[in-house]
């Protein structure tokens, strides 16, 4: 089965719909979503009704930590996504509020584990982005492949038969066969569809194809600058949009 | 978990098992067959059993993961790998015939035949290092030939993929890899740099053209890590018949530094197949080592362990390409060859590791016979090649960026497209012809390059032809 992944749309139209066109277009018959379907973006009603519509259909769905923020005001978020955020809860209805609500912290799916940000401790929203952190939430987990977002960045770390782990930045469009050999592990960090943050501007996301046990890391580009400018219409912090035209 | 018992009959996802070829530390080669299969195959099995040297099976992964992905005349062609819970095993052709490994006993071999087996070594390195490939154990059991001629690299265990995760990287903390071929950056770990494996062939051409090993057969730390900072004695010191051209493109192959070997397999290949323009530096003449004092300053060099960030591999390969142009001396315009030049110098002044070679061919007769010697008693060949440096100079190019080559054909369109072929080109240059009455008499010779060179090729005009004209 081909299954395409997204995570962090953050409210970004756009880049979502450019990137559900392009992995049906590969022929995709599964979607997984990572969480972080609002914040940053100017389009988190959207967005989520789109999620819930396909979720309806038989996609999957895990909670990101700004889908969490929606209805709990403690949950910490940086201060201009605390603006973005007060912005986006005067925008969902509540049948949205309830679905994101409703969603799990983690997807188990046999081989394969789906969760936002790490799987050693899922509701602390840690980060990927070392050997270490990599290390801790392999240990954590007895799934094969762990795919989270989260980082907004696409890195594969594995782990071999002796505890080592390997980083890899992957390059786009190249498929990686995840070797199920004894003690062989796989983390895969996905990109961000809405808020790229690797200095492609171009939307993140990936395809996993579960015979062949091939992941490929995907961008789809998209209309950058109208994304930019509902953000600004909207009056959500320029810096949101700024950022989106260089992908960082 | 109940393995399937490996042993001779014995089949395993519709392959029979006919009979053991080498049983080694790492894996055992068992020889098979499978109904309606007609390429001779090999069996890879790991040996992975408790207590085994995980380097076994971190080193297998990274082949399974390595060699689908591989295709071509230089590598054995994969046919299938097998489930890592049931039976972990790789399937793949089996090259006839033995191994350079074999031929150690009559080394040292004739300088023109060392020549020859680097020529195709090379010309397989470069083919894989354009598949993002970097070998790391380039060695004499590592490399056959077919019946054909061509080498075939096998055993990409410890080999780097540029676009796939590095496995081995941070396995062991000892550098693996062959002692005696093994590169000084991989003895620092450094494992994506593509000239790592034009260094070890340049052992093996040491070794094979001289009978001794450049940098011995230590393989204690120390041993290995004498090749930071002490070069190998001459071949020129060892055997006094020993051809500068020879010397020179073997000592660049080993330098220390990678940046000043050779930038790629496909620039060694083309020296290696134009001996008498090779380029003599000091290299060529050396009879001794380097002084004690350069000695003792590489070894005291604290850059020495420094990381080095490379680009991705394909635009290292990409930055130091082989330009050929194709100049017309005869019906060529002035305005044409000056427009090519300008065409040549663009792509030169971009890319300072680029090389241009400079062609001309001399059109034979179909029935006529022909003297290679003009009514005047000039050789022919002699003046185009004058001519063709002639045309070159104003581009200003150091000695070994240039080489001026005058092919001999019926049809130069063939000509050109053989030189490309042969010689690795990656980019041509030529003009199209202007007058539209030969064009239409003898046909294009760029249209027919063209649309048949396997490379980039660029047609070049004077300037914007008129409309009306």
């Amino acid at each position: 089965m081909l299954i395409a992944m997204f995570a962090d749309i953050h409210a970004n139209r756009q880049a979502f719909r450019a990137c559900l066109a392009q992995a049906s277009d590969f022929g995709a018959e599964q979607n997984v979503f990572l969480g972080d379907y609002v914040g940053y973006g100017a389009d988190p009603e959207w967005t989520v009704t789109t999620v819930m519509d396909l979720v309806e259909k038989g996609a999957r769905a895990v909670l990101g930590n700004h889908d969490g923020a929606v209805s709990n005001p403690r949950e910490r978020l940086n201060v201009e996504a605390q603006t973005a955020m007060e912005w986006t809860r005067g925008e969902l209805g509540s049948a949205e509020r309830r679905f994101l609500e409703g969603l799990p912290l983690t997807l188990d799916d046999g081989e394969r584990l789906y969760v936002h940000s790490e799987a050693s401790s899922p509701k602390s929203w840690r980060y990927v982005t070392s050997i270490d952190a990599a290390a801790r939430s392999i240990i954590a987990t007895t799934a094969q492949i762990t795919i989270c977002g989260h980082v907004h960045r696409p890195a594969l770390y594995s782990m071999s038969v002796t505890g080592k782990i390997t980083a890899f930045t992957p390059k786009t469009g190249s498929a990686i066969q995840l070797l199920a050999g004894p003690g062989r592990r796989w983390l895969a960090v996905l990109g961000s569809v809405g808020q790229p943050r690797d200095g492609n501007p171009a939307a993140s996301y990936a395809m996993l194809d579960t015979e062949r046990r091939e992941l490929t890391y995907c961008r789809a580009p998209y209309d950058v600058e109208e994304a930019a400018t509902r953000i600004r219409k909207n009056g959500l912090p320029t810096w949101f949009a700024d950022r989106l035209l260089v992908g960082e | 978990m109940v393995r399937p018992f490996l042993e001779l009959g014995a089949t395993i996802d519709r392959f029979r098992i006919d009979e053991c070829l080498h049983q080694g530390g790492m894996a055992t080669l068992w020889r098979v067959s499978r109904a309606g299969t007609t390429m001779p195959m090999l069996m890879k099995v790991p040996r992975i059993a408790e207590g085994e040297d995980p380097a076994a099976i971190v080193s297998f992964e990274m082949e399974q993961m390595i060699l689908p992905r591989l295709s071509g005349i230089h590598v054995p062609k994969f046919v299938a790998a097998g489930d890592f819970a049931v039976q972990p095993y790789i399937v793949v052709e089996r090259i006839p015939g033995a191994t350079l490994f074999q031929r150690l006993p009559e080394l040292p071999l004739p300088y023109a035949e060392v020549a020859d087996l680097g020529l195709k070594i090379a010309a397989a390195l470069d083919d894989l290092h354009r598949q993002h490939v970097i070998h790391l154990d380039v060695k004499p059991s590592n490399i056959m030939f077919r019946p054909t001629g061509e080498a075939v690299l096998l055993d990409f265990g410890l080999s780097h993929h540029d676009q796939l995760p590095d496995l081995m990287q941070e396995e062991f903390r000892l550098p693996f890899g062959t002692a005696p071929y093994m590169s000084p950056e991989q003895l620092l770990g450094v494992r994506n740099d593509p000239r790592s494996d034009i260094f070890a062939l340049g052992v093996l051409l040491y070794f094979f053209s001289t009978g001794v090993r450049p940098f011995g057969e230590s393989e204690t730390m120390y041993g290995m890590r004498r090749r930071l900072w002490r070069d190998p004695i001459p071949p020129r010191r060892l055997k006094p018949d020993y051809p500068a051209w020879l010397q020179e493109v073997v000592l660049r192959c080993i330098e220390i530094e990678p940046a000043w070997r050779y930038p790629t397999a496909a620039q060694l290949a083309f020296e290696l197949s134009h001996p008498d323009q090779v380029k003599l530096t000091n290299r060529s003449e050396r009879l001794e080592r380097d002084p004690l004092t350069t000695v003792l300053r590489r070894r005291f060099n604290k850059d020495l362990a420094r990381s080095i960030t490379l680009p991705a591999m394909a635009r290292q390969i990409s930055s130091a390409p082989i330009v050929a142009v194709a100049v017309d001396l005869v019906e060529g315009s002035t305005l044409l060859n000056d427009a090519l030049r300008i065409a040549a110098e663009r792509i030169l002044a971009t890319l300072p590791s680029a090389r241009l070679a400079c062609l001309n061919v001399l059109k034979l007769g179909r029935i006529t016979v022909d003297f290679t010697l003009d009514e005047q008693g000039h050789n022919k060949r002699i003046d185009r090649l004058v001519a063709l440096k002639h045309w070159a100079e104003p581009l200003k190019l150091e000695n070994h960026r240039l080489t001026a080559h005058v092919l001999e054909a019926v049809d130069p369109a063939n000509a050109i497209l053989e030189f490309v072929q042969a010689n690795h080109i990656d980019q041509v240059l030529i003009g199209a012809r202007q007058n539209s009455l030969l064009r239409n008499l003898l046909g294009s010779v760029s249209a027919k390059v063209a649309a048949e060179a396997p490379c980039t090729v660029t047609i070049v005009r004077p300037g914007r032809t008129s409309e009306t004209a």
